[in-house]
């Protein structure tokens, strides 16, 4: 999941990168909750979680999924002006992969969440009636709708 | 670009902890 530029540069600038084997250091696979590998979780310095990825991915599904947690770690520790700006760069650089239009309805979230401006809501709702219709996020939307 | 990888996750909690950077645990059977 490793061997892109692209994905290095982004765990090395983004994130504190710890490596554990399951077998060297099943204590810490039981602290963390762990139970299969590849297992990859995003912590705060308490060892709070925020966003786990479990098993294989291709780098680019992996790139973008390791952006969503960051952008979800960002959200729930209010800073909701950056965490949609990463979500909004989500949908920009994977407007196809499957986290696109979760991060869609989290961007309005963040939007109303460090803004308060209800509207927010309403234009990501319209923004789901042309944009993954068919997603669970945009059945999500659809009480914001006007 | 190497990852700089520590296998420390206290002392890597610990140097996180003014940053407020987020830590990426990699749990991984990979040789390592």
């Amino acid at each position: 999941m490793y061997p892109e530029a692209r994905v290095t540069s982004f765990v090395s600038e983004q994130f504190e990168p710890v490596r554990l084997h399951v077998k060297k250091h099943s204590e810490a696979m039981g602290r963390f909750g762990a139970d299969w590998t590849p297992t990859v979780m995003i912590v705060d310095s308490d060892g709070k979680e925020y966003y786990r990825i479990e098993g294989y991915l291709p780098a680019d599904d992996f790139l973008a999924k390791l952006k969503l947690g960051l952008a979800h770690y960002l959200f729930k520790s209010g800073n909701f002006a950056e965490s949609e700006k990463r979500f909004r760069e989500i949908v920009d650089e994977f407007p196809n992969n499957e986290v696109a239009p979760e991060a869609l309805y989290w961007a309005g979230v963040s939007n109303y969440k460090g803004t308060g401006n209800g509207g927010a809501l309403g234009e990501t709702a319209k923004a789901f009636q042309s944009r993954y219709t068919d997603s669970p996020w945009a059945k999500r939307s659809t009480v914001w709708a006007a | 670009m190497e990852i700089p990888w520590t296998d420390d996750v206290d002392a890597a909690m610990t140097r996180v902890r003014e940053s407020k950077k987020p830590l990426l645990l990699d749990f991984t059977a990979a040789p390592m």
